[in-house]
C-alpha cells in the first residue's frame, strides 16, 4: 500500500501525469494479496496500483509513466497501461468497461485449458454502467468461469456521483440479477478486503464460478492529475474527512502498531522510500524510445509490413 | 489424404477449415451466437460444449471474451455471424484486439479470428447488408481477409487461425453455396497478403474485392470475345495488401478497373486507386475506374438492391470508359 502511495506521490512531484489511486490502496492490495503470481488481472485507466499490488518490479513501471524505452511497455503504453505480463496482468483498459470481457475471456481460457488459475477484473463504479459489465458477468455466470469482478467504488465517475448515476447505488446487489454472489466490503480495511477476495478466489478455483465484490473506497485526488476541474462536485469537508479519518494506510499502520510491529513498519517505510527514489532516478536517466519500437510492436507476425525506414 | 480433393461449397470449406484446425490444436475454440445453426452442428458433436461456446446476444463482450482467451493461450474463432454486428463489437476489435500488443510494448499477442459474413444481395435491408471492410482497413494492427473461392476460404481461414495477430475474416454469403474441388491437405495454407491472378491478360487490369470475383471473371469473358484481354486479380487479403501483384499488372496493362462492394467513399477501391496513383502513375494510360456501391443505404427491394452492387454489366460499362 505504501509503495503505491509513494509511487504516486513521486509522480505528483516529478512527472505530473495520470489517474491516481491515492486513498484506494487498501482495496487494491487487499484484493491482489489473495492472488497468485500466475493469476490474471485486468485493470483500468487508474491502474498504477494493480501491477504494484501483484508484485511487479517498480523501475520499469516508473520508467513507463515517464515514457521511457526501459518502461515495462517500452514507453508506448504509459500511465494508463502499466501491463506486466510476468505478473499475470493482461492489459489495463483506458476505455471504461473494456476489461470486463477480457478478464472473462481469461476465465474461459482457464476453464478450457483446465488450470487452477483465476482471473480478477478491477473496475470502477462508473464502469458498472457500461453494457460490457452486464454482458460479461452474465457469460461468466452461465459458464461458471473462475472470475472475480472487483469494483473499486470510489464514489465518483470523474465528477458524477454514484447516487446520481446508479439506480441501485450498491453495485454488488446487481449480482442477484446474474445469479452469482455479490459482496460489499469496506475498501479502506485491507484485511477485510483480503478476506472476502480470498473467499471468492477459493470459490473460483473450486469451479463454483464468479463473484462480484464491491469495495467502498474513496479517491483523495482529482480524477486525473492533468485535469483541472472547474466545478465543485464534492465538498472540501467530505474530502478532508476521508483523508483524515479513512486513509487505508493510516488505518492499517495503527492496526500494525497495535500488534507491536513498529520496528517492521519503520523498516518497510525506509525500504519503500529507497525503492521509489531509485525508481525515479532510473526513469529519469533512461533513454527515450525510438520510432523503430513503434513499428516493431505492431504485429507478432508482420506480413507486407516493413520495419521503420526513417521516413518520419 | 494428402494431395486429394473433395468437392466443397465455400461454407463447407470454412467449416472444414475449422474442423481441421480444431483437430490439430486443442487450443482452438469456436464461439458465437447459435453456432450450431450455421453449418457447424457436426463440430458441436465432435468437439463438445467446452470448445464450442454458444454465446448470449452480447456481441461486444463475446468478441472481447475471445480477445481475453487469445491473450491467455487459446486461439479462438469468434463467429460474428453478420458483418453489421461488427459495429457493436468494434470497441473490443479496435480498442482492444488491434491495440493490446502495441500498448504493452509487444508483451502480448492476440491470435484471434473474427469470422463475419457480408449478408448483402439477400433482401435483408440496410441493417444486415453491410460490407464494412474499410472500417477495419483503417485500423492498424488487424489483418483483414476476404476470400472469393472455397479453396481460398479454407486455406486463408487456416492461415488466420495459425496467425498470431487478430484477423477479421469476411465471408460473402453470395458465395456460400458455390462449390469447387478443395484440397484435403490439412497443412495447405493460402498465404495471407498474397493476391491471386485468376486470369492473365495484357489490355487492362480488373482488381476484384471479395464476392465481386464471379462478376469480374464474367466481364473478362465477354471482353475476351471482343479481343480484349483483361487480367483479373482477386485481392483475397485486404490488409496487408499485396501491392506488388497489382502494380506489376498495371505496369503491364496501363488500365485499371477496381470492383468492390464497399460504399465508394473511402472504400477498398479508393485505397487501391490511391496506391496505384502514388506508385505507378506513369504506367496509367487512362484514369482508374472504381465500380463500387454508391453512398446510399441498401434497400429491402431486391431489384433495387441488386443494381447497387457489382455486376458484369457495371464492370463492362467501366471498362468501356477507358478502353
Amino acid at each position: 500500500m505504501l509503495l503505491i502511495r509513494r509511487f504516486e506521490e513521486a509522480l505528483i512531484a516529478h512527472n505530473p501525469v495520470g489517474h491516481l489511486s491515492i486513498g484506494q490502496e487498501g482495496a487494491i492490495v487487499g484484493a491482489c494479496m489473495a492472488l497468485r503470481d500466475d493469476d490474471y488481472v485486468t485493470g483500468t485507466h487508474r491502474s498504477h496500483g494493480h501491477p504494484i499490488g501483484k508484485g511487479a518490479d517498480i523501475n520499469p513501471l516508473m520508467a513507463e509513466v515517464f515514457g521511457k524505452k526501459t518502461g515495462i511497455c517500452k514507453g508506448l503504453g504509459g500511465s494508463m497501461h502499466l501491463t506486466d505480463t510476468s505478473r499475470g496482468l493482461i492489459g489495463e483498459s483506458a476505455i471504461v468497461g473494456g476489461g470486463f470481457p477480457i478478464a472473462t475471456g481469461a476465465g474461459l481460457s482457464i476453464q478450457v485449458r483446465e488450470t487452477d488459475q483465476v482471473s480478477l477484473c478491477f473496475f470502477g463504479d462508473g464502469a458498472a454502467n457500461q453494457g460490457t459489465f452486464s454482458e460479461s458477468i452474465n457469460m461468466a455466470a452461465i459458464w461458471k468461469l473462475p472470475v472475480i469482478y472487483f469494483c473499486e467504488n470510489n464514489g465518483y465517475a470523474v465528477t458524477t456521483s454514484v447516487e446520481k448515476s446508479h439506480g441501485q447505488p450498491d453495485i454488488a446487489r446487481r449480482a442477484d440479477g446474474y445469479g452469482i454472489p455479490g459482496i460489499i466490503v469496506d475498501g479502506q480495511d485491507a484485511e477485510a478486503v483480503h478476506a472476502v477476495t480470498q473467499e471468492a478466489v477459493d470459490r473460483a478455483r473450486a469451479g463454483e464460478g464468479p463473484t462480484l465484490i464491491e469495495a467502498k473506497t474513496y479517491r483523495f485526488d482529482e480524477h486525473s492529475n492533468r485535469l483541472a476541474i472547474p466545478i465543485e462536485y464534492r465538498s472540501k469537508e467530505e474530502i478532508e474527512y476521508h483523508r483524515n479519518e479513512r486513509d487505508p494506510i493510516s488505518l492499517y499502520r495503527a492496526t500494525l502498531l497495535s500488534r507491536d510491529l513498529l520496528a517492521d513498519v519503520e523498516r518497510i517505510e525506509q525500504e519503500v522510500a529507497k525503492t521509489i527514489d531509485a525508481a525515479v532516478e532510473f526513469a529519469r536517466e533512461s533513454p527515450e524510445p525510438d520510432m523503430e519500437d513503434v513499428w516493431d510492436c505492431m504485429f507478432s507476425n508482420p506480413i507486407n509490413f516493413p520495419a521503420y525506414e526513417g521516413e518520419l | 489424404m494428402r494431395n486429394s480433393v473433395q468437392k466443397l461449397s465455400y461454407l463447407q470449406a470454412i467449416i472444414e477449415a475449422e474442423r481441421e484446425e480444431m483437430q490439430r490444436d486443442e487450443n482452438v475454440i469456436l464461439m458465437g451466437e447459435d453456432i450450431a445453426v450455421y453449418g457447424a452442428q457436426s463440430l458441436v458433436e465432435e468437439f463438445g460444449e467446452k470448445r464450442m461456446r454458444n454465446t448470449p446476444i452480447s456481441e461486444n463482450s463475446f468478441v472481447g471474451v475471445g480477445v481475453g482467451a487469445a491473450l491467455t493461450g487459446l486461439r479462438p474463432i469468434v463467429d460474428l455471424t453478420i458483418a453489421s454486428f461488427c459495429y457493436l463489437a468494434s470497441d473490443q476489435i479496435i480498442n482492444q484486439a488491434a491495440k493490446l500488443r502495441f500498448m504493452t510494448g509487444a508483451q502480448l499477442k492476440v491470435p484471434l479470428v473474427v469470422r463475419t459474413s457480408t449478408f448483402y444481395n439477400n433482401r435483408t435491408a440496410a441493417q444486415h447488408a453491410d460490407r464494412p471492410y474499410p472500417l477495419f482497413m483503417n485500423t492498424p494492427g488487424l489483418k483483414v481477409l476476404a476470400p472469393a473461392t472455397a479453396s481460398d476460404a479454407k486455406g486463408l481461414l487456416k492461415a488466420a487461425i495459425r496467425d498470431d495477430d487478430p484477423v477479421i475474416f469476411f465471408e460473402d454469403i453470395n458465395l456460400w453455396g458455390k462449390k469447387e474441388d478443395v484440397s484435403t491437405d490439412v497443412d495447405l495454407l493460402v498465404p495471407i497478403g498474397k493476391a491471386a491472378v485468376k486470369r492473365s491478360g495484357s489490355d487492362l487490369t480488373i482488381v476484384s474485392v471479395a464476392g465481386c470475383l464471379p462478376h469480374a471473371l464474367a466481364a473478362a469473358e465477354v471482353l475476351a470475345g471482343e479481343g480484349i484481354n483483361a487480367e483479373v486479380i482477386d485481392l483475397r487479403t485486404i490488409v496487408p495488401m499485396d501491392k506488388e501483384t497489382i502494380l506489376t499488372s498495371v505496369a503491364k496493362t496501363g488500365r485499371l478497373v477496381i470492383v468492390d462492394n464497399s460504399h465508394k467513399v473511402g472504400s477498398v477501391a479508393s485505397e487501391i486507386a490511391a496506391v496505384v496513383s502514388e506508385e505507378a502513375f506513369e504506367s496509367l494510360r487512362k484514369p482508374i475506374q472504381r465500380v463500387a456501391t454508391p453512398q446510399v443505404h441498401i434497400p429491402y427491394n431486391g431489384a433495387l438492391e441488386k443494381r447497387l452492387f457489382a455486376s458484369k454489366d457495371r464492370i463492362l460499362e467501366a471498362v468501356r470508359v477507358i478502353i
